[in-house]
């Protein structure tokens, strides 16, 4: 089940946790995987990791350009792509009444209209072939919202609703789209909040405990996978039962 | 017949699945063939490989006949 092997996968936003452990999964299910971020050295620490069947492909998510060509180059170095991952994404928190201009743009541009292209550029390769996964990873805060992130949720509120018109565009031709949206996940950030920091957010999760990067991949491995075939226009929630939508 | 609408011909009734009479060059690929508009798009990224051109949107949207695409293709290959 879940065999990935053949198969060609681009995953942005590949230097962080999450994206990281999101080509690792794909990569040990046999896909071979076009890792894309900003940080290069990142990137090579992660290819070096994974040996073979992989390629590095940088790009700056804020730049509509490099953006529209990302998936050309993915597919030339990989021979094809099958499946996309839009894992990148920035934060830019801040209350409303005090946020900039260029906050909410920035935002918008990297975490949603990224994904818009990405997807565009991909979309004639998979259309051919019959087959295809388009997976964007959304958050939580897209359905529940968050204060002091308005932006970032109206970003992630916007894949989805994105994910479910295309769904339905290309459902006909094989190819599926689907967000998978995780809850609170371990990473650097949660690291460092304090001890009442941290219970204040355990308590609101039924699981007692945070969810790790390997939660998120493996949601991923499942909707990349020929058996998530009847799947499309969904998002997925790893949460730990923080919310059941 | 000449071969551009052969060729376009060949194309349609591979993609749409329709009999080769129907595809005449006054057919509407919507109205008469049945396609759907992701057909459409489908179609114009046939023709694009099948004669090595670029077909950009705005003229994509104008080739509603079998006999639109063979006038376009035409014009850009000649």
């Amino acid at each position: 089940m879940f065999d990935l092997s053949g198969k060609k996968a681009l995953v942005t936003g590949a230097t962080g946790g999450l994206g990281g452990d999101i080509a690792r999964a794909l990569h040990a299910q046999g896909a071979s995987v076009a890792i894309s971020g900003t940080r290069e050295e990142k990137l090579q620490e992660l290819a070096s990791e994974l040996g073979e069947r992989v390629e590095i492909t940088p790009c700056n998510l804020g730049d509509a350009a490099s953006v529209d060509a990302l998936p050309k180059q993915a597919s030339e170095a990989l021979g094809g792509l099958d499946i996309l991952i839009s894992n990148a994404g920035v934060t830019r928190d801040q209350l409303l009444m005090r946020m900039k201009d260029e906050d909410w743009e920035t935002v918008m541009r990297v975490n949603l209209e990224a994904h818009y292209r990405l997807c565009k550029a991909s979309m004639r390769g998979m259309m051919k072939a019959r087959w295809g996964r388009i997976i964007g990873i959304t958050s939580i805060v897209g359905v529940t919202g968050n204060p002091g992130q308005t932006n970032y949720a109206a970003s992630k509120a916007g894949m989805i609703g994105f994910t479910k018109a295309l769904a339905q565009e290309v459902a006909s031709r094989g190819v599926t789209a689907n967000c998978v949206a995780p809850g609170f996940i371990a990473s650097p950030m949660t690291d460092a909040l304090n001890d009442e920091q941290k219970q204040a957010i355990l308590a609101k999760i039924p699981a007692g405990d945070l969810g790790s990067g390997a939660d998120i991949a493996s949601a991923c491995v499942y909707l990349a996978s020929d058996e998530a075939g009847y799947v499309t226009g969904q998002t997925l929630h790893v949460n730990g039962g923080m919310a059941m939508i | 017949m000449s071969d551009v609408l052969a060729r376009v011909k060949k194309i349609v009734v591979e993609h749409l699945d329709v009999e080769e009479e129907k595809v005449t060059e006054s057919a509407s690929f919507i109205d008469d063939l049945g396609a759907d508009s992701l057909d459409n798009v489908e179609l114009v990224m046939a023709f694009e490989e099948e004669f090595d051109i670029e077909i950009p949107d705005d003229a994509a949207e104008h080739i509603q006949t079998v006999g639109d695409a063979v006038k376009f293709i035409s014009e850009k290959t000649s």
